[in-house]
């Protein structure tokens, strides 16, 4: 009935260091477009090294990958970055911006390197994004200067900002108050409902996954169904 | 493509840390000041040693040497060069130490490319009376104009006026030993007698100091035809010519060359001097090894701290990595963060050697062997400076790519993971 956007085959990871550790055991599982799925498990079960796997930013695993019907080469850095900028958002647990920016242009980075818009129809498009989250009135602050739960709102902004096919977050809310984590959920929810966003999220928040449409639940390196 | 981009991004990484940046700068700035400040301070000392002898010295000296006549009347007997022909009790022969033809030698000399310049000479010996006393002494005839112009001889004078060799009749200039010898101030006249027993009154109108006591003890100058008059000798009587060439380098080949051509003899000054030869170049050697020395420290100096800055800045590396800047992007980042460092620490470094070697330059400095150093002398060649912003251009895109290489290979997640 749906595409499927992303896709994952006989995924094996292994630690190595100190002593060689299988942390992922043969993962199969795929998402359609518009779904909104929580990753769920134990500290230590492998769901954040698996939602890595999946975001292309780490390349040392065996299986197949696929996103947007594309297999996703490990060598090709250039084409992963190309992947990661167009077609996946992605929310870290500690809001990731840089300090350096203002929220505006933390939010536009990515934007920018598309190069899809002109630097005006970026900025334009970053206030609207700002907008929907609530938060246009901090947009010429400092990244360090906005509150914990106000970086992690920009972060969803700067995932926003390439209309991606899915946005992956590493527990997003696991740093936030119960008020805040309250309305990061209501911002995935309303983006999944509203604007048929993909989501995947990691989080060993059961209320949070409870709210979601499915629940991927992880024991010791597997999919337990 | 996106150079503006990632441009703009270098800049405001640049900016947002600027007490960072300024400390790498810092960094940089100071290396290069000192490798200017040092190579042009050991340069201008090693060129102030070897103008005490480039500066009076010719390249190549024509005169007529004292030596036996290579052809000995016997030869004109065995003309088959068979056999050997054993002769003894050659003497040398003297006659005659002018240069035949001068004038026309001089007059080749003029259209000669090759040739800066060159100054006749003539020298001989006198006795300086003074009362009773005579004084064993030397004067050269010279042409204080072309002298001065080739040889620095003003710079040596230090009272009177060279000019006023040429201008006053039977006028000299004596060395500063020999003055005080002769209790002989500016106007005063004094008296010689030639070897050949006339004796003669001149006018004192200088005194030189060479720095070189000996010197100074028994030398003095006249011009030419004073001092051709004081020997009776007809005004074509040249005893040396003195060449300075274009290229020094040249000398020893164009001295056979000339001793063939003009039938005179030739010496170079690389012959004359050789013992200035070595000196030179081990002169110049060590100032090669400090400032290659200094550039290494130096080096390792701007190395250090640019991959300090850029590791602490693994994490931004690892945000734009995950928002898809490519490995690429990353680098060129940093190169451009590293090399406007080095651009700019560099040129406040050439700025600041420039002005540290300024200073220097007015520190006095008197030595009775240098009457004409009055501060402490200073090489401001061009190459330093630009060896100098070429060589912290390199060194800082050196430490920009380096681990900006590194850090552009690795996954995100291996920064994010170790945090």
């Amino acid at each position: 009935m749906s595409e499927i956007i992303l896709e994952a085959k006989n995924i094996n990871k292994f630690f190595t260091d100190p002593i060689r550790i299988q942390v992922l055991n043969n993962i199969n599982f795929s998402i359609n477009k518009g779904e909104f799925v929580s990753l769920t498990g134990k500290s230590g079960c492998g769901k954040s090294t698996l939602l890595y796997i999946l975001s292309t930013m780490d390349t040392d695993y065996d299986g197949i990958l696929w996103i947007d019907q594309m297999e996703m080469p490990k060598k090709n850095e250039p084409l992963l970055a190309k992947v990661r900028n167009e077609k996946i958002g992605f929310v870290f647990q500690f809001h990731y911006l840089l300090n350096e920016f203002n929220v505006l242009n933390n939010v536009m980075l990515p934007g920018l390197k598309l190069k899809k818009y002109s630097t005006e129809e970026v900025e334009h498009k970053a206030m609207e994004k700002l907008k929907i989250l609530g938060i246009s009135h901090l947009a010429l602050k400092k990244a360090n200067q906005v509150s914990g739960g106000e970086k992690q709102r920009v972060a969803i902004a700067r995932a926003l900002i390439n209309d991606p096919l899915i946005i992956m977050g590493d527990e997003p809310t696991g740093n936030l108050d119960k008020k805040n984590s309250d309305l990061v959920f209501d911002i995935f929810n309303e983006l999944s409902s509203e604007y048929h966003q993909t989501l995947l999220i990691v989080t060993h928040d059961p209320s949070f996954a409870e709210r979601t449409h499915r629940i991927i639940h992880m024991v010791d390196g597997k999919i337990d169904n | 493509m996106s150079k503006q981009l990632l441009t703009s991004i270098a800049k405001a990484l640049l900016i947002a840390r600027w007490k960072q940046t300024l400390v790498a700068a810092i960094g940089v700035t100071f290396s290069i000041t000192m490798f200017i400040t040092l190579l042009s301070f050991m340069s201008g000392l090693n060129d102030l040693l070897d103008g005490l002898i480039l500066n009076r010295t010719a390249h190549i000296r024509m005169f007529n040497d004292i030596k036996p006549n290579e052809n000995q009347p016997i030869k004109l007997a065995h003309k088959d060069n068979e056999g050997h022909d054993f002769i003894e009790s050659i003497k040398s022969d003297g006659n005659r130490l002018a240069i035949y033809n001068s004038g026309a030698i001089m007059e080749s000399l003029q259209k000669d490319n090759r040739v800066l310049g060159y100054s006749p000479k003539i020298s001989t010996q006198v006795f300086f009376n003074d009362g009773n006393i005579d004084i064993n002494g030397s004067i050269f005839g010279i042409e204080p104009i072309q002298e001065t112009k080739l040889f620095h001889f003003d710079e040596y004078v230090t009272s009177g006026n060279s000019a006023d060799l040429s201008k006053i009749n039977n006028s000299i200039i004596l060395g500063k030993g020999l003055a005080t010898k002769l209790l002989a101030n500016i106007g005063d006249a004094i008296q010689v007698t030639t070897s050949k027993g006339e004796r003669f009154q001149l006018k004192v109108v200088g005194v030189f100091q060479s720095g070189i006591k000996d010197f100074d003890n028994v030398q003095s100058y006249a011009s030419i035809k004073t001092v051709q008059k004081i020997m009776a000798q007809p005004n074509n009587y040249i005893t040396d010519i003195q060449v300075k060439l274009k290229d020094i380098k040249m000398a020893p080949t164009m001295a056979k060359e000339y001793q063939k051509l003009y039938e005179t003899d030739a010496e170079d000054i690389q012959t004359a001097n050789s013992q200035f030869e070595t000196g030179s170049s081990i002169r110049t050697l060590i100032s090669y090894s400090v400032g290659i020395t200094l550039l290494i420290v130096a080096g390792f100096g701007i190395y250090n701290i640019l991959n300090m800055m850029i590791f602490e800045k693994m994490d931004s590396i690892a945000i734009l990595k995950a928002t898809g800047f490519s490995g690429q992007d990353v680098k060129r980042i940093f190169i451009y963060i590293a090399v406007s460092i080095g651009i700019f620490g560099g040129l406040v470094g050439l700025l600041l050697g420039f002005g540290l070697t300024s200073i220097i330059d007015q520190i006095p400095f008197n030595t009775a062997a240098l009457p004409t150093i009055k501060t402490y002398p200073i090489n401001y060649n061009p190459k330093f400076y630009m060896i100098g912003i070429v060589f912290s251009l390199i060194t800082t895109y050196l430490a920009g790519w380096f681990p900006a290489r590194k850090a552009s290979k690795i996954d995100p997640v291996i920064i994010i993971r170790g945090k």
